[in-house]
């Protein structure tokens, strides 16, 4: 434990702004993870327990995309519209036939896909560690935010995810075809009795959670580094986020992100070991009080 | 949901006053099991074998007191390893500071066991379904942080190392192999049998109607907060106890015990043999390190062939292997019936 440096930290502005954007990067991309895991919960009720795998392949996809074109924008929409395309044959071959079975059967379904996307980024990138290297474009001295230090992909990457939020909100609540899925998540068999396809409505929102996971693991790309089994911590963490904002709530999703995301970079300060343990134990003080989430309705 | 697959689960029959003989037919049963167990070393000259079956006993204990939460209460919990590793960290340390003798250990981490599952358990055991999966994850992963943190106590990420003493006791010396090895099956065939007459008494009953319909339970009469606890508790004293075995093979104990995948592997071993039989997790630990020590020692890509073969499971035979071979056997012997 290190509580002078935490409280050596908020006593000055410099050191706080440093920490607050790290930790709104740690929880812009928990959020892009977690609001895929949290829509797919919504509609298709099944609690996609390989969501972090999504994030990997989206990490490595841009990798290749960035390491064959030099442009980092492609290599968001290949670790993007990738990581959709294999959720997509993902959805429609396997996960569909478990659609309303056990819980116990849909985890294990997942967990075996867990296993074997992982080795499968074995086989094709290795299992050392990878790392993407910042872009050039970004290459750039960093902003300084009243003394404290901003580099400007951190500013890109809060934008994005950002910008993602707000599209998904309003595209949820205002759009028709927003309209269809929240139809679909709340009563499906109507939905369909309307001449509405169910089946391409759940593809697609799978494939959509799957893309905002590979968006935030193409966008991780150049700030972490690659490894194999690097989805498993992010779904672990992504997890927290979902259950503490509430299963099915975007909101809920945002802020819980943001709330792990300033535990961990603050957290790190006073407890470097336990930066992990803070998190666990923020989320069972959450669920003790709030069995569904911040933002939960009453569901499973 | 539960209400639909109940002749899938475990015993879905109404309780009837269990006759004294069918106790009698399980002490029977686990006696002979533990005689077999006990002459393998004297036919089979192999200490690999004999390591298998104490890794076997290890978590078949940990698989079966599982299954009472999963197949007999409906209780998903994936976080049931936490109480394998205070098992496995309670008993090491116990041993390594405290200098008290090995039985003195045991009951004193059972002891500890019990009061760290009440205090979960209480928390725990109201919430639904997936929820309760989620929350028992989360003190699983807050057990492992504190130890990997706890440095001084639990050496960190380096586990408890430095061996555990093994005083003689009762005549009984854990330093020799094949003792270590009929004291660890002395211990699984005691801990099933136990398990065994909890799940055949009249409060496995209530289990298994908490499982198939709480609302209808309660309104009978029933506790169902505190039932769920009790088996919770129970559950997770076999869990420990098979946290103590392995503890005292590997001599030490690391953080892997108690992180989250002995979890998932002990809901992937009840799957792997089935819910539905008392005996199925056993038959999944068997065959789970079966699997696992031959996938790692044929291909470097354990995790591709680990994740076909349950995939095959999940998708293929949609249930265990012992709940294949009751099946079966049902069949079998209806045919036998008509033609008779």
């Amino acid at each position: 434990m290190d509580l002078d440096a935490l409280i050596g930290c908020l006593g000055s502005s410099a050191c706080v702004v440093t920490q607050t954007t790290s930790g709104l990067i740690i929880g812009m991309l928990l959020f892009l993870v977690a609001v895929g895991l949290t829509l797919i919960f919504g509609v298709l009720k099944i609690v996609n327990f390989s969501h972090g795998a999504f994030y990997m392949f989206g990490a490595y996809f841009a990798l290749t995309g960035y390491q064959l074109t030099g442009s980092f924008v492609v290599a968001l929409l290949f670790g993007a519209i990738g990581a959709a395309l294999i959720g997509l044959i993902f959805e429609r071959v396997f996960i569909s036939r478990v659609y309303g079975r056990d819980v116990l059967m849909q985890l294990l379904v997942c967990y075996a896909f867990v296993l074997i996307f992982d080795d499968t980024v074995k086989l094709i990138w290795g299992a050392e560690f990878k790392s993407m290297g910042m872009p050039e474009a970004f290459q750039v001295p960093p902003w300084f935010i009243a003394g404290g230090v901003v580099p400007p992909f951190y500013i890109l990457l809060i934008s994005v995810a950002l910008a993602v939020a707000a599209l998904l909100g309003i595209g949820l609540a205002r759009s028709r075809l927003g309209k269809v899925i929240r139809a679909a998540a709340h009563n499906p068999d109507m939905v369909s009795a309307l001449g509405i396809n169910t089946a391409l409505i759940y593809g697609s929102v799978f494939a959509l959670g799957c893309a905002l996971a590979g968006l935030a693991g193409a966008l991780a790309a150049p700030v972490r580094s690659m490894t194999p089994g690097m989805g498993f911590s992010v779904l672990i963490e992504s997890f927290i986020v979902t259950v503490i904002g509430g299963m099915g709530s975007i909101l809920g999703a945002l802020i819980g992100a943001l709330l792990i995301g300033l535990i961990r970079s603050f957290g790190s300060l006073g407890f470097p070991l336990f930066t992990d343990g803070l998190m666990y134990l923020f989320m069972v003080i959450v669920l003790v009080a709030r069995p569904t989430g911040l933002f939960g309705k009453d569901v499973a | 949901m539960s209400e639909l697959n109940v002749e899938n689960r475990a015993g879905a029959v109404p309780y009837v006053a269990r006759p004294r003989r069918a106790a009698a037919i399980d002490v029977v049963a686990a006696v002979v099991a533990f005689a077999i167990l006990a002459a393998l070393p004297f036919l089979f000259d192999s200490k690999a074998l004999l390591d298998f079956v104490i890794r076997c006993a290890a978590f078949g204990l940990f698989a079966t007191s599982l299954n009472l939460l999963v197949g007999y209460t409906g209780l998903i919990s994936f976080g049931h390893g936490m109480f394998f590793g205070l098992g496995a960290y309670g008993f090491g340390l116990l041993m390594q500071r405290a200098n008290v003798s090995i039985p003195v250990a045991m009951v004193c981490t059972l002891a500890i066991t019990a009061v760290a599952a009440v205090v979960i358990g209480a928390i725990c055991v109201r919430l639904k379904e997936i929820y309760f999966a989620f929350v028992t994850l989360a003190f699983q992963m807050l057990i492992h942080s504190v130890i990997l943190s706890w440095q001084s106590l639990t050496g960190g990420d380096q586990g408890l190392r430095g061996g555990i003493k093994r005083p003689v006791f009762w005549g009984i010396d854990l330093t020799n192999h094949v003792q270590l090895y009929i004291f660890s099956c002395a211990l699984l065939v005691i801990g099933l049998l136990l398990m065994r007459q909890i799940a055949q008494s009249p409060f496995g009953y209530t289990l298994r109607m908490i499982r198939d319909n709480a609302t209808r339970a309660s309104f009978i009469g029933i506790n169902v907060w505190r039932a769920k606890l009790t088996v919770f508790v129970l559950a997770a004293l076999f869990a420990s106890a098979g946290g103590m075995i392995m503890s005292l093979f590997v001599s030490g104990a690391y953080p892997e015990f108690a992180y989250w995948t002995i979890s998932g592997e002990g809901i992937f071993i009840n799957m792997l043999g089935g819910v539905t039989t008392f005996l199925g997790p056993m038959v999944g630990t068997v065959i789970l390190l079966i699997l696992n020590d031959t996938a790692t020692r044929l291909t470097e890509h354990y995790g591709l062939v680990l994740g076909i073969v349950i995939l095959f499971f999940a998708l293929g035979l949609r249930k265990g292997l012992m709940d294949f071979a009751v099946d079966w056997y049902r069949a079998w012997r209806d045919k036998a019936k008509e033609q008779s």
